[in-house]
C-alpha cells in the first residue's frame, strides 16, 4: 500500500475542511459576535439584567406602525404596477422589449443616496420639473411640494423595488404553460373572470414572495427615508440611526434593533417558505408572446412602456443634467470644485478622495467577498451533510439583518478589547463583505450545482488531481457565476450606505457619505456638487450593471 | 358537420398551413397523422379558435364559425402537457368549463364524467399529486363535461410511456364511441393512429396527403410520403412505362402509367423458386421479432426489399445467402409525387 499517498489525502482532506470552515468563522466573528453585543446591551445596560429600558421601547410604537404602513403601501403600489407591466411583458412582443427588461434592474443595483440625490433634482423644490413649471407658469414659488412628504418616499421605493417584483412575476409567468390559459379560453373562460380564476390564481405564490421581498426591502428602507423624509417621518431604521449616534442612547437602540432583527427574521422565515412553495413548473419560457394587434393593444403597449421609462430614467437624466447645470446655464463647476477641500468644509477632506477611497473598499470588499463566497457555495454544495442544511439560510441572515443594524453592532461590538478595530478602516470591507457574500452564494451556487457529477470523476480518471480537477474542470464552469458575483460585490461596496455611516472615519469617507453630507448642507454649490458626485458613483454602478447582464445566464443571480 | 376549407395559416410569413380542406362527419373519430412540425397541431388550433387562418373557412354544422371566439364555441379540447389548472383539485379541474357556463347541474355532471372516465374518489386530491395516467383522465374528463359540440385532442397520449398509452387508446375510443362524439385527434404516432381512428387525414408541410380509413391507408397509401412515414420503404422508381407495363430496376409490373414510382408493399412479398418475375437478391438483415422475422434483400442494383415472413415459416433463409421473392400484383401500388414536397 502507498501509505506516503493515503497520508497525503487525509492532509488534504483537513486542510479542505479547514478551508471550508473560514466562512463560518468569518460569519461568528462579525456577524454573530456584534449581533450578541446588541442583545446584551438592550438586555443587560449597566453590565446588569435590567429589563426596565425594554419599556421605554413602548415609546416608539408610532415609529413601528409607519415603518410597516409606508412598507404595505410600497408594496401594494409597486405590485400594482408591476403586475399589469409583466402581464404586457409576457403577452406582447415590442421592439426593445428585452432591453427594457434588462434595463429596468439597473435601478436596482443604484445606490440609496443616488437614487435620493436623483429624485431630489426631477421633484425636489429646485429640481428640474419645478424649474420648468415656475418658468412656464410664471410662478414665483415651486408648485410641487413633495421633499420631506410621505409621497416622495413611496414613489422612491416604488422605483427601487418595481424592477425586482417586475422581474420575478414575469420570470415565472414566462414559465407557466400558456395551454392552461387557452384550455381556460376553450372552456369558457373570458375577460375579468379568466384573470380572477386562472390568471391571478396561478400567478399567485410568485406574487405573494415578491409581496414579501418588497416589503422587507421598504421596511429596513434607511437613506431614502433619512435624505428625503426630514425629520417628521423615520423607520425602525432611521430611528436606531437617531438614537445611537444622536442620542447616544445605547439601550434604546439595541432594543430597537432587536425589534428590527426579529421581525426581518420573520419575513425572511415567510419568505424563504414562499420561495419553497413556489411550484416552479419550468417547461422552459414558453414562446406566448405576440405582436400588438389593434390601437387598443397598442395603446396599452406604449402606455406601459412610458410609464416605465419616466418612472426608471426621468430621475437619472434630471441627476445628470443637474450636476451640469449651474445658475448661469450649463457648467462643469460642480465636478471641478470636488477637488477642492475648502475651509469651512464640513467634510474634512477634499469630495474627490473619496472615490479612491471607496475603489479601494470595493477592491477589497470584492477580494473578501469572493473568496469567502465561493468557500462558503463549496461548502453548501457539495459537504451534504444533516447540519449544512441549515448553513444556507445561516449565511443569508446579514441580507435580511438591516445595514445599520450592522453598523451598529460594529461599533458597539468591535471597539473594545478582545477586538479593537473601531479605528481600524478593515471595518468597512468587511461589513460590506457580510452583506456581499449572500450574493455571490446565489450567483455562484446554481452554477457549481449544475456541474454534472460525472464531469470531476471523468477528470480524476483521466489522472487529474483534485486540486488540477477544480483548477481546470470546475473553475472555468463556475466562472461566470464567479464574475456576475465579484460584480455585485463590488457595487455593492460602492454603494453601501447604512453601516458605512455608522463605521466609516471621519477623515476615510466613501462615496456615499460625501453624497450624503452634501445633500444635508444648504447652498447650491454644495447640491450641486452632490449631485456630480451622484452621477460618478452612478457611471460607476451603470457599468457593473452592465458587466452582471452580459454575463449574467438565465437562473444565476436571481434571487 | 365540420368542414374545413382552404385553411391558411403562417408564421413569421412561414407557411404553416397550406390550404387545407377537410370534412369530419357527425360522430366520426378523425385522426390528424403527421411528423412533428407538419402543421396538425396549427390545424387543431385554428378549429379550436385559439390561432386565426389568414385564408379560408370554418363551418360548424354550416355556418362559418372564424369570427366566433374560443370561449364561446363550445369545443372541447385537450394538450398534450394536460394543461390541468394547478391550483384546483381535481373536481374543480373538470367543473371549471360548467361554471363558466354558470350550469346548473355542475356538480351532477361533474360527478358523471368523473365516473365515465373511472376515476371515482379522486374527487379533492390535488393535481399535483396524480400520475400521468390520472392527469390524462381528468384532462379528458374536463374537456368532456360541458358537453362539447366538437372534441379535439391534441397528442393525448403523449407523454405516458407506450405500455400505458396502448392501454389507454383502447378505452379511450370506446369512451368516445359511447358518447358518440365528433371528435379529432393528433399523433405522430400511427400505431395510435391505427387503433383510435375512424379515418386518417396524413398531413406532411402544410398539407393533406391522404384521407382514408385506417387499412385502407395502410394497404394502399398514395404517396411517396404516405408511404415512407409508414415505414414502407419498398419504393422503386420507374424507368420507363409502355402500355400499363412500368420498368424499374426490379423488373417490370403491370401497373397505370401516370405513377413515377412503385411500392412493392411488404404486405405482398413471398419467398419464391428461382424463376420468371422473381427478384433475386442477397440476405443482408434477419431480425427476429417474436411473431416474424423481418428479413432485408438487397438486389444486385443495390435497391432493398424489406419484407416479413411469419416466425412458424418451414424455411426462413439465413443471412448472407441468396433468395428470390415474388410481388402479389394486386399489391403493386403507384405512388404520387408528395403534395407538400
Amino acid at each position: 500500500m502507498d501509505t506516503a499517498g493515503t497520508s497525503l489525502d487525509q492532509a488534504g482532506r483537513i486542510l479542505r475542511r479547514g478551508l471550508l470552515l473560514v466562512p463560518l468563522f468569518f460569519l461568528a466573528l462579525f456577524f454573530f459576535y456584534p449581533l450578541a453585543a446588541i442583545v446584551s446591551i438592550s438586555l443587560a445596560p449597566e453590565g446588569q439584567p435590567d429589563l426596565t429600558r425594554l419599556g421605554e421601547l413602548a415609546a416608539f410604537s408610532n415609529t413601528l406602525w409607519f415603518t410597516i404602513g409606508q412598507a404595505l403601501l410600497s408594496t401594494f403600489l409597486t405590485l400594482a404596477l408591476a403586475i399589469p407591466t409583466a402581464y404586457v411583458f409576457v403577452r406582447y412582443r415590442f421592439p426593445g422589449k428585452s432591453l427594457l427588461l434588462s434595463l429596468s434592474t439597473l435601478a436596482f443595483v443604484l445606490p440609496t443616496v443616488v437614487v435620493a440625490a436623483a429624485f431630489r433634482a426631477l421633484i425636489g423644490e429646485r429640481g428640474l420639473v419645478n424649474d420648468a413649471l415656475m418658468s412656464l407658469l410664471n410662478l414665483d414659488r415651486p408648485p410641487i411640494q413633495l421633499e420631506r412628504t410621505l409621497a416622495i418616499i413611496l414613489i422612491v421605493h416604488v422605483f427601487y423595488n418595481f424592477a425586482v417584483a417586475l422581474r420575478m412575476i414575469t420570470g415565472f409567468w414566462m414559465n407557466q404553460s400558456p395551454r392552461i390559459e387557452e384550455a381556460a379560453r376553450v372552456l369558457g373562460a373570458h375577460g375579468w373572470r379568466l384573470w380572477w380564476e386562472i390568471r391571478l390564481p396561478i400567478v399567485r405564490p410568485v406574487i405573494m414572495a415578491s409581496a414579501v421581498l418588497v416589503f422587507i426591502f421598504a421596511f429596513t428602507s434607511f437613506g431614502i427615508v433619512l435624505i428625503l423624509g426630514g425629520p417628521r417621518f423615520a423607520t425602525l431604521e432611521v430611528e436606531i440611526y437617531h438614537q445611537a449616534v444622536n442620542l447616544f442612547d445605547l439601550p434604546v437602540a439595541a432594543g430597537l434593533s432587536l425589534a428590527q432583527i426579529g421581525l426581518m427574521f420573520a419575513m425572511m422565515v415567510v419568505y424563504t417558505r414562499l420561495q419553497r412553495q413556489t411550484p416552479l413548473d419550468l417547461q422552459g419560457a414558453h414562446v406566448v408572446a405576440r405582436t400588438p394587434r389593434g390601437f387598443r393593444q397598442w395603446a396599452i403597449v406604449v402606455g406601459v412602456v412610458a410609464i416605465m421609462v419616466v418612472l426608471l430614467f426621468a430621475p437619472l437624466l434630471a441627476l445628470v443634467l443637474r450636476s451640469l447645470s449651474g445658475p448661469d446655464g450649463f457648467t462643469l463647476r460642480y465636478y471641478q470644485e470636488l477637488s477642492v477641500n475648502t475651509r469651512s468644509s464640513v467634510l474634512f477632506v477634499p469630495p474627490i478622495q473619496s472615490i479612491g477611497n471607496s475603489l479601494v473598499f470595493a477592491a477589497a470588499t470584492t477580494v473578501l467577498a469572493v473568496t469567502l463566497g465561493v468557500l462558503t457555495a463549496y461548502l453548501l454544495g457539495r459537504e451534504t451533510s444533516r447540519w449544512t442544511r441549515w448553513l444556507d439560510p445561516l449565511f443569508m441572515l446579514p441580507l435580511a439583518t438591516s445595514a445599520v443594524t450592522l453598523g451598529f453592532g460594529f461599533i458597539i461590538a468591535l471597539d473594545k478589547p478582545p477586538l479593537n478595530l473601531r479605528t481600524s478602516p478593515v471595518l468597512i470591507p468587511i461589513a460590506h463583505t457580510l452583506v456581499a457574500i449572500p450574493f455571490v452564494v446565489r450567483s455562484v451556487l446554481p452554477a457549481l450545482n449544475s456541474i454534472a457529477p460525472n464531469l470531476p470523476d471523468a477528470g480524476r480518471v483521466l489522472g487529474a488531481a483534485p486540486w488540477q480537477v477544480w483548477r481546470w474542470i470546475e473553475l472555468p464552469l463556475i466562472s461566470r457565476g464567479l464574475i456576475v458575483g465579484a460584480t455585485f460585490a463590488f457595487t455593492i461596496s460602492m454603494g453601501e450606505f447604512g453601516a458605512s455611516l455608522f463605521i466609516a472615519r471621519p477623515n476615510i469617507p466613501t462615496m456615499p457619505i460625501i453624497i450624503y453630507r452634501l445633500l444635508s448642507q444648504p447652498g447650491a454649490l454644495n447640491v450641486g456638487q452632490a449631485m456630480a458626485m451622484s452621477v460618478l458613483l452612478m457611471a460607476v454602478c451603470a457599468a457593473s450593471f452592465l458587466v452582471i447582464e452580459r454575463i449574467r445566464t438565465a437562473g444565476i443571480g436571481e434571487f | 358537420m365540420l368542414d374545413i376549407q382552404g385553411v391558411v395559416r403562417a408564421f413569421e410569413r412561414l407557411p404553416v398551413l397550406r390550404g387545407i380542406d377537410l370534412h369530419v362527419k357527425r360522430g366520426e373519430i378523425l385522426c390528424l397523422l403527421g411528423p412533428s412540425g407538419c402543421g396538425k397541431t396549427t390545424l387543431l388550433r385554428v378549429i379550436a379558435g385559439l390561432e386565426r387562418a389568414e385564408a379560408g373557412d370554418v363551418r360548424f354544422e354550416g355556418q362559418s364559425i372564424v369570427d366566433i371566439p374560443a370561449h364561446r364555441r363550445d369545443f372541447g379540447l385537450m394538450f398534450q402537457d394536460f394543461a390541468l389548472f394547478p391550483h384546483m383539485n381535481v373536481a374543480e379541474n373538470v367543473g371549471f368549463g360548467l361554471k363558466m357556463r354558470r350550469s346548473t347541474e355542475t356538480q351532477q355532471r361533474v360527478r358523471e364524467v368523473i365516473q365515465l372516465v373511472g376515476l371515482e374518489g379522486f374527487e379533492q386530491r390535488d393535481v399535483g399529486q396524480l400520475s400521468g395516467g390520472e392527469k390524462q383522465r381528468v384532462a379528458l374528463a374536463r374537456s368532456l363535461a360541458p358537453r362539447p359540440r366538437l372534441l379535439m385532442l391534441d397528442e393525448p397520449l403523449g407523454s405516458l410511456d407506450a405500455a400505458l398509452r396502448g392501454r389507454l387508446v383502447v378505452e379511450l375510443r370506446h369512451i368516445l364511441k359511447r358518447i358518440g362524439l365528433t371528435t379529432v385527434y393528433v399523433t405522430h404516432d400511427q400505431q395510435e393512429a391505427f387503433a383510435i381512428a375512424d379515418r386518417i387525414a396524413v398531413m406532411n408541410a402544410g398539407v393533406i396527403e391522404q384521407i382514408d380509413m385506417p387499412e385502407l391507408l395502410y394497404r394502399q397509401p398514395a404517396t411517396t410520403f404516405v408511404a415512407s412515414f409508414l415505414g414502407l420503404n419498398n419504393i422503386v422508381e420507374v424507368r420507363e412505362c409502355v402500355e400499363g407495363q412500368a420498368h424499374t430496376l426490379l423488373g417490370s409490373f403491370a401497373i397505370s402509367c401516370l405513377a413515377k414510382t412503385i411500392l412493392l408493399h411488404p404486405l405482398g412479398i413471398r419467398l419464391a423458386e428461382p424463376g420468371d418475375g422473381s427478384i433475386e437478391g442477397q440476405v443482408t438483415e434477419r431480425v427476429f421479432l417474436g411473431d416474424a422475422y423481418r428479413l432485408s434483400l438487397v438486389h444486385h442494383t443495390g435497391v432493398t426489399l424489406t419484407f416479413k415472413i411469419a416466425a412458424s415459416a418451414p424455411h426462413i433463409p439465413e443471412e448472407g445467402v441468396t433468395a428470390q421473392v415474388s410481388v402479389e400484383p394486386d399489391m403493386v401500388i403507384p405512388l404520387a409525387e408528395s403534395a407538400g414536397g
